[in-house]
């Protein structure tokens, strides 16, 4: 092969690659997003698969709480946002292209202990509301020991740990303990950081994780898959029909199942009714515009939406989320159809 | 003015008849450009500097402003911390701030000003020197240069502990110092728990936790001063009260230290200041509950941990009251760095006084 032949044919190939590089171009959406933290790893799990099936979109995520990602919605710095408290009124007021609230994965949060040798403990929601309003301090109160008799529960204060930094997992408990207690709704609140009368407090799910690990005869609210993955013993929850449910994706699943879905899609399930529900679960949001300038975007959306809600839903039992219902899906679709 | 541009004149002229043959040379019109550039330049970095800070506390001052118009000095000596109710008081985290950062800096300064002692006043140099005598090696010229590098080796061992990211430290604290010191506490809570400073037991984050880790994160900023304000002391102030009788115990209490009192002050000051500052390892290991307590072992907060656990999802009627909190620091800091300035002018004219 001559020389001459050989430049002809680096061009002619250096020419098809940019051909098809400008062609790649035209399609290559890039999708920027922001918020809850919660249901970061399932997130970003769903947007590394979606880019490995169309490798024209690529979707970044960054993981920085709720409250920054519903601001950086209505700034507008973002394309999509998640939040685990939705967005309120007088914030989708904020935003004149309208929003579209897709809940698009749930969560159960648990009550972890660190009592290693005691991993099926029960406790009442007496108990429950009592440890976290510093009412019972000690591990063998009566109100937790009438409902474990078959166990020897240590003599030993009570340790508690609570967020010390504002959060949608504080919110949703919050939310859960309100709605069992009048009590507790009155002195501390619904809150994403509320004014706790007990506890050491530490940073973020991560943060009471490693306090839990450490401390002797600590509790404190994680979410499962946390404590699933650091293998904490999680306390069996007693439900509004007095059974007592441990946290399984099951258990959550029936909480999800109880509850009714309205047209806005915003649900709160602060204490579901159902026999097996298991008592603190949670839908977490996905915040998108209504209208967006860009259709390659809004078409990019759609079909990221469908992903999370058909095959995305398969993965996140693995990374301890509990899958939508089905009713809830088919909802989630029929509302995600009106971004444009 | 006039007296400038005169001699500018002049110099111009006497370049103009500049002859080959002298020896001298006035400056050139782009040597002299290029010296008032540079002054100007420093000028400005200095101006600079200053108007960053300025604007730094103003913009925090301005967005502070709705917060200290609601809650006046209350705000400063109230206890609760409710954003539900809307409640926000800050004395446990001023309180939690100035107690952590104190007793850390008794701790940090008492070992660091220590250890810049043994580095520079040739204990090791005794130690070395002893252990080689055993082999007779005493007077090699290899050997006689090992103390020198061995000090300077420890020294640089201890800067390297300011190179340590604050986040290890807090997980240092979080797994190993807490389960470390947590039976000793918990056994000197149960035997002497009536002393207010042992008054609960230590489950987890807490005071002492935070302030063992926040003096040694100080100590390296203590010792580096200390030694360098030791080994500035002129030798014959040495040489004389050794001359004079006095033993090395005296020498170093009564001569070395309070000659460089003033650089190990300084050191102290600037730890101090670390210390107040502290955000990371501290929002870790302090326990961030509201709490007004003397307790070494029960949880607290300080306002920089405050503000890292809250800033970031903070919402608009949040951010005028962390801004004030942020503003309450800065004060802090700024009384606590002037009132240090103060006292060191003060031991400065005492020493020269004598």
């Amino acid at each position: 092969m001559s020389v001459k032949n050989f430049i002809s044919m680096v061009s002619i190939f250096v020419f098809s690659l940019s051909l098809t590089a400008c062609g790649s171009k035209e399609e290559s959406v890039k999708l920027q997003g922001a918020g809850a933290s919660f249901p970061a790893p399932l997130y970003l799990k769903w947007f590394k698969s979606y880019n490995a099936s169309k490798p024209n979109v690529q979707v970044d995520y960054q993981s920085v709480g709720s409250g920054s990602g519903v601001k950086s919605f209505i700034d507008r710095t973002v394309d999509f946002a998640a939040s685990d408290a939705a967005m309120k009124p007088d914030e989708i007021a904020k935003v004149n292209t309208g929003v579209v609230l897709l809940p698009m994965t749930a969560g159960a949060i648990v009550l972890a202990h660190s009592l290693k040798d005691i991993p099926n403990l029960k406790l009442s929601r007496d108990a429950y509301i009592g440890i976290f309003m510093g009412k019972i301090t000690k591990w063998n109160d009566p109100a937790i020991a009438s409902v474990n008799p078959d166990v020897k529960l240590p003599d030993a204060p009570i340790n508690v740990v609570v967020r010390a930094d504002s959060s949608g997992t504080t919110n949703v408990f919050t939310r859960h303990l309100s709605a069992v207690s009048k009590e507790f709704e009155q002195s501390v609140g619904i809150n994403n950081m509320p004014n706790w009368p007990v506890g050491t407090r530490s940073k973020g799910n991560e943060g009471i994780t490693a306090s839990l690990m450490t401390t002797p005869g600590s509790i404190g609210y994680i979410e499962y898959g946390y404590a699933q993955s650091q293998k904490l013993p999680i306390a069996t929850l007693q439900n509004k029909a007095g059974n007592y449910v441990p946290a399984t994706t099951a258990s959550a699943a029936a909480a999800l199942a109880s509850g009714q879905m309205p047209a806005d899609l915003i649900a709160w399930i602060s204490d579901p009714d159902g026999k097996d529900a298991y008592p603190i679960v949670t839908y977490t949001w996905m915040l998108f515009y209504k209208k967006y300038d860009n259709q390659a975007k809004a078409k990019a959306l759609r079909d990221l939406i469908n992903y999370g809600l058909t095959d995305g839903q398969k993965e996140s039992e693995a990374l301890g989320y509990v899958p939508l219902p089905a009713e809830v899906v088919t909802k989630v679709k029929a509302a995600a159809e009106t971004i444009s | 003015m006039a007296s400038i541009s005169t001699r500018r004149a002049e110099l111009r002229a006497e370049a103009a008849n500049w002859n080959p043959g002298q020896i001298w040379q006035p400056p050139t019109q782009a040597q002299r450009w290029y010296d008032v550039s540079f002054r100007r330049l420093c000028f400005a970095f200095a101006v600079f500097t200053i108007f960053l800070i300025a604007w730094l506390v103003l913009e925090i001052a301005f967005r502070a402003v709705p917060a200290f118009r609601e809650y006046g000095l209350n705000f400063i000596y109230s206890t609760t911390w409710d954003p539900n109710k809307a409640r926000y008081g800050i004395l446990p985290e001023i309180w939690g701030t100035l107690y952590t950062s104190l007793l850390a800096l008794i701790i940090g300064s008492l070992f660091g000003v220590a250890a810049a002692v043994f580095l520079s006043e040739g204990y090791l140099g005794e130690i070395v020197f002893k252990g080689l005598r055993v082999f007779n090696l005493q007077f090699h010229p290899i050997w006689g240069k090992l103390p020198e590098r061995l000090e300077l080796l420890l020294k640089n061992l201890i800067e390297l502990l300011a190179a340590v990211p604050s986040v290890v430290y807090g997980l240092w604290g979080l797994f190993v110092v807490i389960p470390m010191i947590r039976p000793y506490c918990n056994w000197l809570h149960e035997q002497f728990g009536w002393f207010p400073l042992f008054s609960t037991t230590l489950s987890g984050p807490g005071v002492l936790p935070a302030v063992f880790v926040l003096s040694i994160m100080i100590l390296p900023t203590i010792t580096a001063i200390s030694r360098d304000a030791l080994v500035a002391v002129p030798p014959k102030l040495r040489m004389a009260a050794y001359g004079l009788g006095a033993t090395r115990w005296e020498t170093i209490l009564g001569v070395l230290l309070p000659t460089a009192s003033r650089g190990i002050f300084g050191g102290i000051v600037l730890g101090f200041g670390r210390a107040l500052g502290e955000t990371m390892a501290l929002a870790m290991l302090v326990g961030n509950a509201n709490r007004l307590t003397v307790s070494l072992f029960s949880p607290a907060n300080t306002l920089a941990a405050l503000l890292a656990n809250s800033f970031p999802e903070a919402n608009a009627r949040e951010i005028p009251v962390l801004m004030y909190a942020a503003l309450v620091l800065l004060a802090i800091t700024l009384i606590v760095n002037i009132f240090g300035a103060l006292v060191l002018e003060r031991a400065a004219a005492k020493a020269e006084a004598k």
